[in-house]
């Protein structure tokens, strides 16, 4: 129904037919999808703001001791990374990230396929995950250290709740919300009970587990950097939170750039792995 | 092929008082209904006649509707639905396999598609394909499964006027080929003219014309005998001259 044209030398058919314009370009639909996606086009943002900071830096324009220059945090970086110390923080950290990560991803993943795809278990699970996600999971925290001590596992387990909930939301969402009429078409072609989920159920909610996969991600580094800076013991946070009442900002912005650097990558590699897994759906979105 | 010759084999489809109705109304009202094994037949009716309910209660897929009645159908059922239903995720050919097991499964598949014209497309994704491949595709996969009845819903609904021609010479084609036995529901009287050796119209709930179409095969559009065919059924179906 649609036509698009993609010359522009194209006329239009009416033309011979009302010849008072002559050789009229069909006018183009405006296009609402934005344009081709340039390569690497997602870095352009950062290096425009890493770009105002060196150059406000060397023109003097900013006070060192409140926002040090690049130069000075790289070298901070690397004082710290020679001494030992910084390799050790981040180690600490990604391990607490990690296996935060892994406990929340998979919990996120069995609850979802138990509440969204047998009655039983969304009558028992889905209310009390809901429940818990009314109450704010950093919240949490003063019970948590109470109940498992101030040391890894208390960390651990306020960033697995903070993974698991968005995986569930929207895994359960896209699990329950399958498409009635692949249903109907699974019946007519009696597909098994696990045909079914597998073939119909799981392939169609992945691209809603992806949404809740990369809020799991961006959610575990969150709740890293707050339980670092409140409850540090070890760690990037711990090196900031003694950075800050040493009064040396250049740590801390070493930190900054650490949790910044392991942010972006991570998510990018979420989004690589969706690319793959989802290529079908380049079709639409190309 | 000539009606006579069919009714030595027992019927494909029986229906017995089939009553079908939704919150207290009724839709379909004891209908007495016999499909010849390897007939072609249409089904017409106005809009909201039930046509699509007498097709989902053939093919068993009418969970929790009440009605009574007997019903018997064929082991082997496809359907194939106005839109293609195409799972987006999966290539045409594995579109085409779904739920089909065994180890010569993809060289039936591969065949299936060869025969509607898709043959080099197996690897497509569906969203790539135009409505009218879309809907070869979801006819490839109905064949593929050797059915011994095929029901279809206004598998045409959706395409454009020239298309449309295509696949009824396309259906009759495959149909002659592998006789199954076909229940084919359309608005399209002409439709049913050109494709059908009988035409049913549903008219309150119960099947208010069963029209024999006794003509050779292929049948043109222009044909003036068919003209008379159409008279009768757009008068079962209420359509008088000042109608149009
Ligand atoms: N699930 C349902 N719940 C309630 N009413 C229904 C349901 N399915 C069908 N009906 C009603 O049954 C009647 C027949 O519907 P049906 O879909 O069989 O009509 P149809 O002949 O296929 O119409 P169309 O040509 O528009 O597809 C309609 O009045 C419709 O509103
Ligand atoms: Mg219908």
């Amino acid at each position: 129904m649609t036509t698009h044209t993609t010359t522009t030398t194209h006329t239009t058919a009416a033309a011979p037919l009302a010849p008072v314009e002559e050789a009229r370009q069909v006018r183009r639909r405006r296009r609402l999808a934005p344009g081709r996606r340039l390569p690497t086009t997602r870095l352009i943002g950062p290096a425009v703001v890493l770009a105002l900071w060196v150059v406000a830096s060397a023109a003097g324009l900013l006070d060192p001791s409140a926002i040090p220059a690049p130069w000075t945090v790289l070298e901070t970086g690397s004082r710290l990374w020679d001494a030992g110390t910084l390799p050790d923080d981040i180690l600490t950290s990604l391990q607490r990230a990690a296996t935060g990560f892994a406990i929340g991803l998979t919990g996120g993943i069995l609850l979802a396929l138990a509440s969204g795809l047998t009655r039983t278990g969304e009558a028992l699970i889905d209310g009390t995950v809901n429940l818990n996600r009314a109450i704010p999971t950093l919240g949490l925290i003063p019970l948590f250290i109470l109940w498992l001590g101030i040391g890894e596992t208390f960390k651990i387990a306020i960033i697995a709740i903070v993974v698991y909930i968005p995986i569930y939301l929207n895994t359960h969402a896209a699990l329950s919300g399958i498409d009635s009429r692949f249903v109907e078409l699974a019946e007519v072609q009696d597909l098994s009970k696990v045909q079914f989920i597998r073939q119909v159920v799981i392939p169609g909610a992945l691209p809603g587990f992806f949404v809740g996969l990369r809020l799991g991600v961006t959610g575990s580094w969150l709740g890293l950097v707050v339980l670092e800076q409140i409850n540090a013991t070890s760690g990037l946070g711990y090196m900031m939170f003694q950075a800050q009442n040493y009064g040396q900002t250049d740590v801390i912005l070493v930190g900054l750039v650490v949790y910044g650097v392991f942010g972006l990558l991570s998510d990018s590699a979420v989004r690589i792995i969706e690319r793959r897994v989802l290529s079908w759906r380049r079709t639409l979105s190309s | 092929m000539a009606p006579h010759t069919e009714q030595l084999t027992r019927p494909a489809v029986q229906l017995r008082g089939l009553t079908r109705s939704f919150e207290g109304r009724t839709v379909l009202d004891g209908i007495d209904l016999d499909l010849p094994a390897g007939q072609l037949t249409a089904l017409l009716g106005h809009s909201g006649s039930g046509k699509s309910t007498l097709l989902r209660a053939i093919a068993g897929l009418d969970h929790g509707v009440t009605g009574s009645g007997q019903l018997s159908a064929p082991e082997r059922v496809s359907v194939v639905f106005q839109d293609s239903r195409l799972l987006p995720w999966r290539r045409v050919l594995a579109n085409v396999l779904l739920g089909l097991d065994g180890k010569d499964a993809e060289r039936r598949g591969r065949e299936a598609l060869e025969e509607v014209g898709l043959k080099g497309r197996e690897r497509a994704w569906p969203g790539e394909l135009s409505g009218g491949e879309a809907q070869r595709a979801a006819l490839a996969r109905s064949l593929v499964r050797e059915p011994e009845l095929l029901l279809a819903d206004e598998p045409f609904g959706a395409l454009d006027a020239l298309t449309r021609i295509r696949m009824h010479g396309l259906l009759r084609e495959l149909w002659e080929r592998h006789r199954p036995s076909v229940l084919l529901v359309t608005h399209d009287v002409d439709e049913a003219i050109v494709l059908a050796d009988r035409v049913l119209v549903l008219d309150q709930g119960r099947i208010g014309l069963d029209l024999t179409i006794d003509r050779a095969h292929p049948r043109s559009y222009r044909d003036p005998l068919l003209g008379e065919y159409r008279e009768r059924l757009l008068a079962a179906l209420g359509v008088t001259e000042d109608h149009r």
